[in-house]
């Protein structure tokens, strides 16, 4: 499973290398959102400081949904699903596969989002090691989540819109202890900021194990 | 020997439970050129995705290579090569990525690549292109190579000289008949039926669901003209 995986995460990065629609669509909207934000709490630095945690991972949800709809829409044209349904592929491979491939996108998305905010938030960072260690956790349960609902709505009938309505209340538990650590990492709050990183690796292990396991209903049936 | 298909008062319904086939029956053997005709909502295309396991068999008995499509019809899907009105090619990815890509997934070795483009007459200079760029029977041409490369047991093709040129379509009766020959089952569903008659080892009539004619044609391809 873990070769067919790699094969398809492969094939996903490489169309989105030739489209580049993350770097041209994903990361302008990801830094509209930083902008945004800014105006909205009038430049206020403290403030910004303050919030920039939970901005960062709500920011990274929206980008996540915009990823994931558009690396299902992938499997959508031409056939495509009966197409994979027929190589035999493992549909856990498929949903794990797709997961790597939004995993490396958000990773790109998020280092530009991470300069800007730091560039315009006034932000300081005092605990590195939970910051590197938080986002990637973070950003792998998103990826699952992402992998396995664009899949589920990707299935037509116009349910593309219900992606965002399907992994928002799915990934909460994400945006609390992504942001709690953060905070604690940027000095905000203070506590035990490791503890928030357990939980994020808990919610990626749990949400692995579920798409794995809902993968070919999720495939056969949508 | 057991047949390869095996439809007994088979019952398919497709999503909004509408019967598409309502109570077929259908044997087939290996090596069979099976020619399934009628008019356009008979159920050929749906007996083809039903054979292929994309179609929910809700009665009867369906038996494809030994597994019942009922209760394991994901097993019997990486034996099955569908060409049907879709080609199941990525845009952005080149004939030969596409290929490689279907041969990764199915877990076959990537030697055959060229050679089944060489087959399919896909000319070099289009080889590194963005298969999005291609004409309609250039990317069939694609599609096809990549059958090849999979080798499936038995080949589903849905209207399979739709798109080709001339010599494209002498060449999907070249495909059919080598497939055959090397023992794999082949059913086609086409409207172009003087044509397809002239591959075909028998031929079976659907109308509204179920099996209206089934006959066997005399003799080689060659001596039917």
């Amino acid at each position: 499973m873990i070769r067919a995986a790699a094969v398809v995460c492969r094939k996903d990065l490489r169309i989105e290398w030739r489209s580049r629609v993350t770097v041209t669509q994903v990361v302008p909207f990801v830094l509209t959102v930083v902008m945004l934000f800014a105006f909205a709490l009038d430049g206020n630095s403290p403030v910004l400081g303050a919030a920039a945690p939970g901005l960062f991972w709500v920011t990274v949800l929206f980008a996540a949904n915009l990823v994931s709809g558009r690396a299902a829409a992938l499997d959508r044209a031409d056939g495509l699903r009966d197409a994979l349904a027929l190589s035999g592929i493992a549909p856990a491979a498929l949903i794990v596969g797709r997961s790597w491939s939004i995993f490396v996108q958000l990773s790109v998305i998020e280092v530009v989002l991470a300069a800007a905010m730091l560039l315009t938030y006034d932000v300081e960072v005092s605990g590195v090691g939970l910051v590197l260690t938080a986002i990637p956790l973070g950003t792998y349960a998103i990826a699952t989540v992402g992998a396995a609902y664009g899949a589920l709505a990707s299935g037509g009938g116009g349910r593309d819109a219900l992606l965002p309505l399907l992994t928002l209340p799915v990934l909460a538990p994400v945006l609390l202890a992504g942001t709690n650590a953060m905070r604690v990492a940027f000095g905000s709050a203070v506590g035990p900021g490791w503890r928030w990183v357990v939980m994020l690796g808990m919610l990626s292990g749990i949400y692995v194990g579920a798409a794995v396991a809902a993968a070919p209903a999720i495939l056969e049936d949508s | 020997m057991s047949p390869v298909l095996d439809l007994r008062d088979v019952v398919a319904v497709v999503d909004n439970g509408f019967p598409v086939l309502a109570g077929l029956d259908l044997t087939v053997d290996a090596s069979e050129r099976l020619l399934v005709v009628g008019p356009n909502g008979a159920g050929k295309t749906s007996l083809l995705r039903t054979v292929a396991g994309l179609v929910p068999v809700v009665a009867g008995v369906a038996t494809v290579l030994g597994h019942d499509l009922r209760t394991d019809r994901r097993r019997v899907r990486p034996h099955l090569g569908l060409l049907g009105h879709t080609t199941g090619l990525y845009d952005d990815l080149t004939p030969v990525e596409n290929v490689a890509f279907g041969a990764a997934v199915a877990g076959i070795a990537p030697h055959g690549i060229d050679r089944a483009l060489d087959r399919v007459a896909l000319a070099a200079r289009l080889r590194g292109r963005a298969t999005g760029s291609l004409s309609v029977g250039q990317r069939r041409r694609v599609a096809l190579a990549s059958l090849l490369v999979r080798r499936p047991r038995i080949w589903l093709l849905d209207e399979p000289h739709a798109g080709f040129d001339a010599r494209g379509r002498d060449l999907v009766d070249e495909l059919v008949l080598d497939a055959a020959a090397a023992g794999a089952t082949v059913v086609f569903a086409s409207h172009d039926v003087d044509r397809s008659e002239a591959i075909a080892s028998r031929i079976v009539h659907l109308a509204g669901g179920v099996i209206a004619v089934d006959e066997s044609l005399e003799g080689s391809p060659g001596e039917r003209g």
